[in-house]
């Protein structure tokens, strides 16, 4: 008899979570992929126009160090750098990867791959399929993950919701309890391992981008559970998303890439404050006024997405919205028959929401909830440090608990850049997996000799919260106090936050989370009971909401994503840190404290995209051999 | 009626017990029918004024790309995001619209149904293009941009169940595979690498319930969300499965690449 396998459970089944799935089957592991629906259908599904890797086949000399000093300059240098570094060298050959696996690639006519330029870099280095590049590399992952299901290596618990972490006496991570979500049944999933890849938290905003399954509720259940989240405050607004009566439909930045230009109409009366600081005046009264290009000649439409979206916002609060509403034009209606092709995916879907044709008439948008930067605190120890065969990449503050993705904090910073979340959450997926497998080697006391008491006090403690939940005969109906956590989270904790704003925020989630102990469920039952579901995602997602309030109230700077207009500077002397909250079950708030940010490639300087320049990207401390993610040992040796 | 109000039909229950509900909400300019259903949730009250458990769905992206939201809306297989209610007013020139769940999958409750079956034919046809080792450091094979832009069209196949619904020939009685199933064929045996898998995949449609069965409605073609060729790939794979009963018959190597 040999070593019996390991066990893992993974949590998600989007890009992050099929892809760690997929490396850990090849690996040798068994896994337990657990997801709210059937992972074909996850929120990654959503990304269109594609995927950022630093192959230079454009013949623009671009490299992975250049990839990477616009990520860590696009982060407004608050992401740590070692991280963001070795995804970019890797963004190669996740591409080849993706390529080999059939990924229907858009192409050249050489027949190798094609690529477009995105937000916040001068280089064609985004590889796309059609204007739905996301569904696409899901697909492809799917498809794998499928071949190994077949060869009884990873098995599906679809339509199924994870609850807690089991915590053995040691406050190592044992393994999951998760409920059916057809009948309510609660179970108790045994594991050498989890990894959490659960994405983002749009609903929390409730009007975003996201999908309705991307509520956060793994992130603030663990987070309750004491597990550390980084960096909340960084929420990232799309500049360009369409309005809508259920949600805001992305408009992708790859319309802006193949030419796409915004405008309002003029109006020489009025003026708004210019990247300098300057006051100019809003164009000529009405003519188009094309105020990105005229403010930002360098990247123009491409700025990175908060600066694009406070512009937007600038200019509609300056009165010049069109048609007097909070909206602007998207123009692509300039643009040749072929170009416009590229973009049929994603301009049909406009059509289909609005009943308008784009390629007649120029798109309405404005901007909306999209990304969360922050999630999850990981570790992440450098190739090349001391103690880098001691710890383990992706990590959260719990042994034996892992996150990739969206739901960790990682490569971002205060604002990530287009098309560079499709690569963070494959090379993430893939981390984690080669991680989890050192971890359970070098895991002294195995699942089976830890005793079966912690399994049952989680399972217990989770059908205790159930049954509350189901008994609770209060007045408040869950979905009304939703409408109302998402109407102030989106007025005062998105594009332009103040304190006061911020306080009131606090304020308010906290009589939310009072007013929540009185639900009452219009359904009681116990099959495939949607209100039950959502109450109990409800309840964590405030505290989620109350880490991303605590966290912008207490950063008093401007960085990335996060704008107080009292305080318009980045302070790299005061906040030039991580942000960690810690669940604080007394207060029941978070407890802030900060971690130093690593920037040993890349001294911080001023994020600045008015003047046009390929600068020599030049970073410190490279690493003479940084390890390839699908390497046998990933660099351990 | 008053002028501004619209009244959803809504065949709801589970499995041997499914009834009608009729709700009637304020119809706003770009309401789609999830947006409706996200009504009738805050305040699930029947025309008739009676309380009753909210309406289960089953709903991700709102952009239809997920395929989770598929139902009959007035006796059309489709997406409810793109539903939208101005429109289905102005077609079917009546203000009451009709929501059902699929009839030909197990029905969980209300709207949502269970589409495993048609993820189950995917393992069947060996849907993936098979690939030996992670750390090659090669590209795939060369494509070229028309055959790219083919296959990415069937790629777009969010496995959402429309074009089996509207299939005459998928019934309680009939085991046949369906336009999903067989169009992914199309597109993995279309792979420079997936080919190595053809003479399997076209195995599982020269099998009982496979090609053979489609009785050439074309009603798969009709609802696709996505506009996939789905007769055209029937067509296609019609012609390669018996080029394969051919080499069969005449006892040629097995294209096994």
């Amino acid at each position: 008899m040999g070593v019996r396998e390991k066990e893992v459970v993974v949590v998600g089944g989007g890009l992050a979570g099929l892809s760690a799935a997929m490396r850990l089957a090849d690996l040798g592991a068994k896994v337990k992929l657990i997801s709210l629906t059937k992972v074909k259908r996850s929120h990654s599904v959503c990304a269109q126009g594609g995927i950022n890797v630093a192959v230079n086949l454009m013949g623009e000399e671009d490299s992975p160090e250049i990839h990477a000093y616009d990520t860590i300059k696009g982060g407004d240098f608050l992401a740590d750098q070692p991280p963001v570094l070795e995804m970019c060298y890797n963004g190669p050959q996740i591409i080849r990867m993706l390529d080999r696996m059939g990924v229907p690639f858009n192409r050249k006519m050489d027949g190798s791959l094609d690529f477009r330029r995105f937000g916040g870099t001068l280089y064609k280095r985004t590889a796309f399929a059609g204007a739905s590049t996301g569904q696409q590399l899901l697909y492809a992952l799917d498809e794998q993950v499928r071949r190994f299901e077949v060869q009884g290596k990873i098995e599906k618990y679809e339509h199924h919701e994870f609850l807690r972490a089991v915590v053995d006496d040691n406050g190592v991570c044992r393994g999951a309890v998760i409920m059916d979500l057809y009948n309510l049944k609660l179970s108790t999933i045994k594991a050498d391992a989890v990894l959490i890849a659960t994405g983002g938290l749009g609903v929390i905003f409730k009007y975003s981008t996201n999908s309705t399954i991307c509520t956060s509720a793994a992130n603030g259940r663990l987070y309750r559970q004491g597990v550390h989240i980084a960096n909340p405050e960084f929420i990232q607004i799309h500049p360009t998303a369409i309005p809508g009566n259920d949600k805001l439909r992305l408009m992708s930045e790859s319309a802006r890439g193949e030419g796409g230009r915004i405008w309002v109409y003029g109006d020489s009366s009025k003026k708004i404050i210019g990247p300098n600081g300057e006051e100019v005046v809003c164009g000529v009264t009405g003519q188009p006024w094309y105020f990105l290009e005229e403010l930002f000649p360098a990247f123009g439409n491409l700025v990175p997405r908060d600066v694009a979206a406070r512009y937007i916002i600038q200019v509609v609060d300056a009165g010049l919205g069109i048609e007097g509403k909070k909206q602007v034009y998207l123009d692509v209606t300039e643009l040749d028959a072929k170009t416009q092709h590229k973009l049929d995916a994603i301009l049909d879907i406009y059509q289909k929401f609005t009943g308008d044709d784009p390629k007649v008439t120029p798109m309405k948008i404005f901007p909306a909830v999209h990304y969360t930067m922050g999630g999850l605190w990981v570790d992440w120890p450098a190739t090349g440090d001391k103690d880098r065969f001691e710890r383990y990449r992706h990590m959260t503050n719990m042994p034996g608990l892992f996150a990739a993705g969206e739901c960790d904090f990682q490569y971002h910073g205060a604002n990530r850049l287009g098309a560079n979340s499709l690569l963070s959450c494959i090379y993430s997926g893939m981390v984690a997996a080669n991680e989890i497998f050192w971890f359970i080697d070098d895991l002294k006391v195995k699942v089976e000799d830890v005793g079966t008491r912690c399994f049952e006090e989680a399972e217990a403690k989770e059908l205790a919260i159930k049954h509350d939940l189901l008994e609770r005969n209060g007045v408040e109906n869950v979905h009304v106090l939703h409408d109302e956590l998402a109407n102030i989270m989106v007025s005062n904790c998105t594009v332009v936050r103040s304190n006061k704003g911020l306080k009131e925020a606090i304020y308010k989630i906290k009589e939310l989370q009072e007013r929540s102990k009185k639900i009452r469920l219009d359904d009681k039952g116990s099959h495939l009971n949607q209100t039950y579901q959502f109450a109990n995602q409800f309840s964590v997602m405030l505290d989620v909401a109350m880490t991303i309030a605590k966290g912008a109230l207490l950063r008093d700077e401007f960085r990335g994503s996060h704008y107080k207009s009292e305080f318009p500077q980045r302070d790299d002397e005061n906040f030039l840190k991580t942000t960690l909250a810690t669940y604080d079950p007394v207060s029941n708030e978070p407890l802030i404290s900060y971690l130093p940010v690593d920037i040993r490639h890349l001294t911080p300087i001023l994020r600045d995209y008015t003047k046009a320049k390929r600068v020599q990207a030049h970073l410190e401390n490279i690493p003479k051999k940084i390890p390839l993610v699908t390497e046998r040992d990933y660099g351990r040796g | 009626m008053e002028e501004d109000k619209c009244v959803l039909k809504i065949y709801r229950g589970v499995e041997g017990h499914q009834y009608f509900e009729e709700f009637e909400l304020e119809r706003k300019h770009g309401l789609n029918v999830i947006s409706a259903l996200m009504e009738i949730q805050k305040n699930p009250i029947t025309k008739e004024g009676k309380k009753v458990e909210p309406v289960v769905w089953e709903m991700a992206c709102l952009e239809e790309v997920c395929g989770s939201c598929s139902m009959i809306i007035n006796g059309v297989p489709r997406q409810a995001c793109t539903a939208l209610i101005d429109n289905l007013i102005s077609e079917n020139k009546s203000k009451v619209i009709t929501l059902a769940p699929f009839s030909k999958f197990r029905v969980i409750r209300d709207l949502v149904v269970d589409r495993t079956s048609m993820f189950e034919k995917l393992k069947k046809i060996k849907g993936w293009v098979p690939i030996e080792e992670l750390h090659s450091q090669e590209f795939g094979p060369k494509i070229s941009p028309e055959k790219q832009e083919a296959m990415y069209v069937e790629s777009t196949c969010m496995t959402c169940g429309c074009c089996l619904e509207a299939c005459p020939q998928i019934n309680k009685g009939s085991k046949f595979i369906g336009a999903q199933a067989i169009s992914q064929v199309k597109l993995f045996n279309a792979h420079p690498t997936g080919e190595v898998l053809k003479s399997d995949r076209l195995h599982v449609l020269m099998e009982e319930g496979g090609i053979s069965e489609c009785g050439n409605a074309q009603n798969c073609k009709a609802v696709c969300p996505k506009k996939i060729p789905l007769t055209q790939s029937i067509a296609q794979m019609g012609k390669d499965v018996t080029k394969e009963f051919f080499k069969i018959a005449l006892g040629l190597p097995e294209n096994k690449g």
